[in-house]
C-alpha cells in the first residue's frame, strides 16, 4: 500500500506542477496579447520614455524570451517590478499584503470548519427535528447570500450599529468580522457536506454494532461517527481555499484590510500588469497546493479509497 | 373449444372449471389501459410538481424573469434617466417637483425603490440588472450543457487512450482557479473591448464577456465529467445489456436508455451552474471589473450604495435582495431537480 500511496501522491505533484505551469502560461500570454503598452497611462510620456521603460522591464524582449526569463525569475521568487506603484518590486508588495491575508484566510477557515462540522454533526443526529430544520434554512439562506452582502450587513449590524467590534481591520480585534464574513459561507456549505455524511455514516453497520457492544452514545459519535464522516469535508478544502482568496478581494476592500485581495483589486483598476500576474501566480499556486494536500490528506484518512 | 362444459369430477383435485369464464372484451380493455406507461421524464416531473418548495421557487422565477423582461417596456422611468430635484428619495417618496405636479393634479408614478444619488428611479435600475443577471446565468448554463455534453460524449465514445487523455486534460482544468482567470481575462478584454466599434460587445462590457469566455474554457469540465461517467455507468448496467441481449439496435438504446438516463445528470448540473454564474458576474461587478458603466449590474449597484450606507440602507438592501432571491431559488429549485431525476439521492 505504501509504494502504491507514494506512487500516488508523486503522480498527484506532477499534475499540480503542471496546473501552476498552465496557469502562469495562461496569466503570461493573456497579459502579453493586451495591445496597450502597459506604460500608456492618463500621463502623456513620450515614446522615448516609454521605450527606455520597456528595455528596463524587460519587455523589448521577444515574447518566448521574455516567458523563459519570466519563469526563470519566478523560481528565484522574483516577480519583476510593479508598472504603477514605481519603484517597488511586486515581491514587496506581496509580501507586504501576505501576512494580513494569511491571518485572515486562516481565521476565517477554522471557523468555517470547526462551525461546519459542529453544527453538521449535531443537525444529522437531530435528524427531522426543529433544530435540523433551522440549521438547514439558515445554511441554505447562507449559501445563496454574495459574500459582499454578508460582509456588508456584519459591518452594518456588528461595526456600526451595535459597535461590538471596530470597522477598521488595523484596529485591535478588527480581524474578527472580515474573518467571520469571508467564513460564513464555506461555514454553512461544510454544515450541509457533513450532515449527509454524517447521516450515512450513522445508517452503517458498525455504527450498529458499536451500539450493540454497549459503547457510550459520546464515544459512538466522536470516535466512530465523526471521524469517518470528515472525507467530504477533507475533500472541500481546495474550494474553500479558492473561495476565501476571491472573497478576500471583496472582503478586503469592505474592511480595509491591507491584503493582498485589496492590492489585487487596486492592481486591477490601475492595470498593473505586473502585479496582476504576480498576484494571480501567487492566489493560483495556493489554490493548488491546498487542493493536492487536501487529496492527499483525503487517501490517508480513508485508505479504502482506490488509489489510481 | 371455448363452448366446451368441463365437468368437475368430485373426488378429484382439480380445480374447479366452472369457476372460470373467459374474460370479455371490454375486461381485456381494462387490464390494458390500467397503468398508462410513463416516460422518466414524465414521470420526474410529477415527482417535481409534489415537490412543493421547488414549485414555489420556480413561480417565483417565472414572475421574476417576466418583471424583469417585460416591465422595463413601459416603466415611466429608464435607468439612464436623471433628475437632480428627486435625489436620494426614500420608496414611495416624491420630490417637491412631483409633489407640486401632484397637487396640480398630474400623475406621477411613484419610485417604488426610491431614487439613488443621481436621482435615477431605482426599482427600474434593480430590475434592469435582474435582467441582467438572469441573462448571465441562463447563457452561461447554455454554453456549459453545449460543451460539456460533446467532449463527455466524445470522450466515451472513443474510450481507451483518447478517454485517458481527455480526462486528464479536464482534470488540469478543473484544478485551474476560474475566478482569477475570468479577473485575468476581464482586465485583458477591457482593453480590446473599449477599441471596439461592435455597439452589443461595448453594452455588454468586458466583464460579461470574459465570463462568458472562461465558461466557454472552463466551466463545462464539470458536465464532460458528470456526462462521461453517467454514460459509462448507463454502459454496464443490466437493463442495457437486456436488451441489447434481445436485439435492440444501437440507435434504440441510445435513444431509449442513454439519452434519458442522462438528462436528469444534465438538468442538474446545469441548474447548479446558473447561480454560481450569477453570483462571479456580481462579484466582478462589485470589485469594479463586470459590465460597462452606463449599464448597472446589482454587484456595482450594491457596490456603489456602501457610499452611503448609514442613511440609505435600502440602496443595499434591493439588489442584494434581488440577487439573495434568485440564487436562494435556483438553489431549491436545483434540489428539488435533483430529488426528482435522481429519487436514490434522495436523503
Amino acid at each position: 500500500m505504501n509504494a502504491k500511496f507514494l506512487l500516488y501522491t508523486v503522480k498527484r505533484f506532477g499534475m499540480a506542477v503542471l496546473t501552476v505551469f498552465l496557469v502562469i502560461a495562461i496569466t503570461f500570454f493573456v497579459m502579453h496579447a493586451i495591445p496597450a503598452s502597459p506604460f500608456s497611462s492618463e500621463k502623456a510620456r513620450s515614446d522615448a520614455t516609454i521605450a527606455a521603460l520597456e528595455a528596463k522591464y524587460g519587455f523589448d524582449k521577444p515574447v518566448p524570451v521574455q516567458f523563459v526569463n519570466y519563469l526563470k525569475n519566478i523560481l528565484r521568487g522574483d516577480f519583476g517590478l510593479s508598472t504603477k506603484w514605481v519603484g517597488s518590486t511586486v515581491s514587496e508588495l506581496i509580501m507586504g499584503g501576505l501576512s494580513y491575508s494569511v491571518q485572515l484566510g486562516l481565521t476565517g477557515a477554522s471557523i468555517a470548519i470547526t462551525l461546519g462540522v459542529l453544527l453538521g454533526a449535531i443537525a444529522a443526529l437531530n435528524r427531522g427535528k426543529l433544530l435540523d430544520k433551522v440549521i438547514q434554512v439558515v445554511t441554505t439562506a447562507l449559501v445563496s447570500m454574495p459574500n459582499f452582502v454578508i460582509a456588508t450587513l456584519l459591518l452594518i449590524i456588528f461595526g456600526l450599529k451595535l459597535k461590538w467590534f471596530p470597522t477598521m481591520a488595523t484596529q485591535e480585534g478588527g480581524m474578527f468580522l472580515p474573518a467571520l464574513s469571508l467564513s460564513l459561507y464555506p461555514m454553512a456549505y461544510i454544515t450541509r457536506l457533513e450532515r449527509s455524511a454524517m447521516l450515512d455514516v450513522l445508517g452503517q453497520d458498525y455504527i450498529r454494532t458499536a451500539r450493540a457492544k454497549g459503547l457510550r452514545n459520546n464515544k459512538v459519535i466522536f470516535k466512530h461517527a465523526l471521524k469517518n464522516a470528515l472525507g467530504p469535508v477533507i475533500t472541500y478544502a481546495g474550494p474553500m481555499m479558492a473561495y476565501i482568496l476571491t472573497g478576500s478581494m471583496v472582503v478586503e476592500n469592505i474592511f480595509s484590510v491591507p491584503g493582498l485581495g485589496r492590492l489585487f483589486v487596486n492592481s486591477m483598476l490601475r492595470t498593473d500588469y505586473m502585479m496582476i500576474m504576480g498576484v494571480t501566480i501567487v492566489l493560483a499556486v495556493a489554490i493548488i497546493l491546498m487542493n493536492f494536500l487536501a487529496d492527499v490528506l483525503y487517501k490517508v484518512m480513508d485508505p479504502r479509497i482506490n488509489l489510481s | 373449444m371455448e363452448n366446451r362444459e368441463l365437468k368437475k369430477n368430485p373426488l378429484s383435485f382439480q380445480i374447479d372449471p366452472a369457476k372460470f369464464a373467459p374474460a370479455t372484451d371490454e375486461e381485456k380493455a381494462q387490464q390494458l389501459t390500467q397503468r398508462e406507461s410513463v416516460s422518466f421524464f414524465k414521470d420526474a416531473m410529477r415527482r417535481l410538481a409534489h415537490n412543493r418548495m421547488a414549485m414555489i421557487c420556480l413561480t417565483i422565477l417565472v414572475l421574476i424573469s417576466l418583471i424583469a423582461f417585460i416591465v422595463p417596456y413601459f416603466y415611466p422611468y429608464t435607468y439612464t434617466q436623471q433628475d437632480v430635484t428627486s435625489k436620494h428619495l426614500a420608496p414611495f417618496e416624491y420630490s417637491r417637483k412631483e409633489m407640486a405636479k401632484i397637487a396640480k393634479g398630474q400623475d406621477v408614478f411613484p419610485h417604488i425603490m426610491g431614487t439613488d444619488n443621481l436621482g435615477r428611479d431605482y426599482c427600474i435600475r434593480v430590475i434592469y440588472c435582474t435582467r441582467i443577471s438572469l441573462m448571465v446565468g441562463f447563457i452561461s448554463a447554455m454554453i456549459v450543457v453545449f460543451i460539456g455534453i460533446i467532449y463527455g460524449w466524445l470522450s466515451c465514445y472513443f474510450g481507451g487512450k483518447v478517454d485517458l487523455i481527455m480526462m486528464r486534460i479536464v482534470d488540469i482544468i478543473y484544478s485551474v482557479p476560474d475566478v482569477l482567470i475570468v479577473i485575468l481575462l476581464s482586465v485583458a478584454i477591457k482593453d480590446v473591448i473599449s477599441q471596439s466599434k461592435n455597439d452589443l460587445i461595448i453594452r455588454l462590457g468586458p466583464g460579461m464577456i470574459s465570463i462568458f469566455i472562461v465558461f466557454g474554457l472552463l466551466y463545462w469540465v464539470s458536465m464532460a465529467r458528470q456526462v462521461r461517467g453517467q454514460v459509462l455507468s448507463i454502459k454496464e448496467q443490466e437493463y442495457v445489456l437486456a436488451a441489447r441481449a434481445s436485439g435492440a439496435r444501437p440507435s434504440h438504446i441510445i435513444l431509449k436508455h442513454m439519452i434519458p438516463n442522462c438528462v436528469s445528470v444534465i438538468i442538474i448540473t446545469a441548474a447548479m451552474q446558473i447561480p454560481s454564474a450569477i453570483f462571479t458576474e456580481s462579484f466582478l461587478s462589485f470589485v469594479g471589473m463586470g459590465v460597462s458603466m452606463p449599464m448597472p449590474s446589482l454587484g456595482s449597484l450594491a457596490s456603489d450604495a456602501r457610499s452611503g450606507l448609514i442613511s440609505y440602507p435600502y440602496l443595499l438592501m434591493f439588489p442584494a435582495g434581488a440577487i439573495f432571491l434568485i440564487v436562494l431559488s435556483f438553489n431549491l429549485l436545483g434540489n428539488g431537480l435533483r430529488d426528482a431525476f435522481d429519487p436514490k439521492l434522495r436523503s
